[in-house]
């Protein structure tokens, strides 16, 4: 853990950078920032949710005999048994075995989107905040034009040309639909940070501006980036399985949670365990995904006002 | 000031035209609005084909076609349907439907949002604050179709153990009801109860949270011991000093929690069967009908700046600093 959360003052390395007093080495606020998060009781169980959740996706196929595609004609629509433990589908289909599938695709889209996204809010954030003038306007003119339209409505719009091709188109999608907000606020930190010592030295002593922005401002702000990251995982679960539920998002053969739920409800009233395993799944998923960020956030970014225990002593 | 408005309400409408543009030539790239022509068995003759289109100008260049379009919309005709049907007739009513579920949602919400965020700060770390952050936590992690399909659910059951229908999960009133304008705003409001329900219960998580941590941030600070050591009582002290200031970034928020609002009303109007703007993008989508998405989104374009617009002014109006 204490590898990917990048020291802010770990410029060191560079010509530019000031001579930030440590009082500990790096691995100092590894151990800060990882007994802050451990405080957190709620998030320490969340995360042990994400990766069993991983784990049940990815490892459990292997617990049941029966493929997602398998069809078992001596079981129509049973409720949950010893034999199928989520029951079965209309077709006979083992509703164990397609969940876990399907948390598989929506648990990999979720971190895809995730990283992708997050990567392009810094590069647009950054760059806007770094240069300004009029590259600065026309990347912020940009994110207003997307923010004023919902990505749910430009992705469903783009769905008949992705249907039937890879889910891949989805996951690229939905990172280019969901960097705007954090893009702006990697802009904002950007625009203090530039005027900082160490940027000015480093931009005096000839290190070219992508260098700057790679290797002083990013670092600094790698905390903010890793807690968007982790919540954009959240939302970036939440519209995926939204458009799959209309149809608009992963596309068959593949399924994910969202399919599932859609094919599940037709019949729910009196068949609940098509869709509420799925749902139930879904709905933890993005808690503990949501409950590491918030701690990470607490962890990591103690200054965020955001009421937490730093009050309760007033 | 009024050049800064000017110029203000001119990038509002470019970003409209832009989104509009965004999504109408999208569309016009994706959808193939003569496929299901095409696809009908016995296939029609070729003139057929031709000639719809023809009538759908599928051979002009796409900034054209917008322009036309567009050039109809400022006098107030949206075109039409694949299918041949104004897209005007239909647009009151449907915008009317959204509005209505829009409008309520939001009210709820920020009121609901606002009361269970002050009140769980002020009870901070009582059973009531963490019920409070269970619930907002579990809102937001729960995605809109799943709530509104469990509250159609949960409908049917209560009607189920009254014997009658109390809460109407289908559509917005009783197709073909009788009876007088007492009895007709009954059967409405009964229609209303579980889709407001649906929209609100999110609203009020995304809310509640940012209006609790604004409200211990204003809590400990140093205004509020001031006001109540001149003699103010702490409810006077934590309602007019302490909670106006703790509304200000909730104004903010306001904006975001539109968009959220949106995308949450598209699933309900569909879950509940409210023919909406929503529903009715959905209907477009699967249609390949360019003309109705364009005019949702347009919709949706003016509504988002609206909502950021009304953002500022409830900002203006809390907080004194930024009036010019």
């Amino acid at each position: 853990m204490s590898a990917s959360i990048a020291d802010p003052h770990s410029t060191a390395g560079s010509p530019g950078s000031p001579a930030q007093p440590l009082i500990e080495g790096p691995s100092g606020r590894g151990r800060l920032v990882l007994r802050r998060f451990l405080r957190h009781r709620l998030s320490v169980i969340g995360l042990a949710c994400v990766v069993a959740l991983y784990a049940l996706a990815f490892l459990g196929p292997l617990l049941t005999p029966w493929g997602y595609a398998e069809q078992d004609p001596t079981a129509y629509l049973s409720p949950p048994s010893a034999q199928h433990w989520f029951g079965t589908t209309q077709i006979g289909e083992d509703v164990f075995a397609q969940t876990l599938r399907g948390l598989q695709k929506s648990l990999t889209i979720g971190l895809l989107v995730g990283i992708i996204s997050t990567s392009i809010a810094a590069v647009v954030g950054t760059t806007a905040g770094y240069f300004g003038g009029w590259v600065d306007r026309a990347l912020m003119w940009v994110v207003d034009l997307l923010l004023v339209i919902p990505s749910f409505l430009i992705i469903a719009i783009l769905s008949p040309a992705f249907r039937g091709k890879t889910w891949l188109i989805l996951v690229v999608l939905l990172a280019a639909f969901s960097w705007m907000i954090t893009a702006r606020i990697v802009r904002g930190l950007t625009l203090s940070l530039r005027e900082r010592e160490f940027v000015l030295a480093a931009r005096f002593t000839g290190v070219p501006p992508w260098r700057i922005i790679a290797r002083h401002i990013m670092p600094n702000m790698a905390s903010i980036l890793i807690i968007d990251a982790t919540i954009t995982v959240g939302t970036a679960i939440l519209t995926e399985t939204g458009l799959s539920y209309f149809g608009f998002g992963v596309q068959p053969p593949d399924v994910s949670l969202g399919t599932l739920i859609a094919n599940g409800t037709n019949s729910a009233l009196t068949f609940p365990w098509l869709f509420l395993f799925s749902g139930g799944l879904l709905v933890l998923t993005v808690l503990s995904v949501n409950s590491v960020g918030d701690g990470l956030r607490d962890a990591l970014d103690p200054t965020s006002a955001r009421g937490s225990r730093r009050r309760s002593g007033d | 000031m009024t050049g800064f408005l000017a110029r203000r309400l001119a990038n509002y409408v470019l970003l409209c035209l832009a989104a509009t543009f965004l999504a109408f030539a999208l569309g016009s790239l994706t959808f193939s609005p003569l496929g299901q022509l095409q696809g009908r068995n016995p296939a029609p003759p070729a003139s057929v084909i031709a000639a719809k289109r023809a009538e759908l100008h599928l051979d002009e260049p796409i900034p054209a076609r917008f322009v036309a379009w567009m050039g109809g919309v400022v006098h107030g005709d949206f075109g039409s349907t694949i299918t041949g049907q104004p897209i005007t007739d239909e647009l009151g009513a449907r915008a009317g439907v959204s509005l209505r579920l829009f409008a309520l949602g939001t009210v709820l919400g920020i009121a609901g949002g606002v009361l269970v965020g002050v009140a769980s700060a002020i009870r901070q770390y009582r059973l009531s604050d963490y019920a409070a952050t269970l619930f907002s936590f579990l809102g937001l992690s729960t995605p809109v179709f799943l709530i509104g399909i469990l509250l159609k659910f949960g409908g049917l059951r209560l009607n189920e153990a009254a014997g009658t229908t109390v809460l109407y999960y289908t559509g917005e009133f009783s197709p073909g009801f009788q009876g007088g304008w007492w009895a007709a705003l009954v059967d409405r409001m009964s229609h209303l109860v579980l889709p407001t329900l649906a929209i609100a219960l999110v609203q009020i998580a995304f809310y509640s949270r940012y209006q609790r941590s604004a409200m211990l941030d204003v809590l400990g600070s140093d205004f509020l011991r001031t006001a109540q050591a001149k003699g103010l009582t702490r409810r006077r002290a934590l309602f007019k000093h302490g909670l106006r200031t703790a509304l200000i970034p909730m104004a903010t928020l306001f904006a975001f929690g539109f968009g959220l609002l949106i995308t949450g009303g598209v699933f309900i109007e569909r879950i509940f069967g409210w023919y909406g703007m929503g529903d009715w993008f959905v209907y477009g989508v699967q249609q390949n009908d360019t003309n109705i998405v364009a005019t949702v989104t347009l919709f949706v374009a003016v509504l988002v700046l609206f909502s950021g617009w009304l953002s500022d002014v409830l900002y203006a109006a809390l907080d004194p600093r930024i009036r010019l």
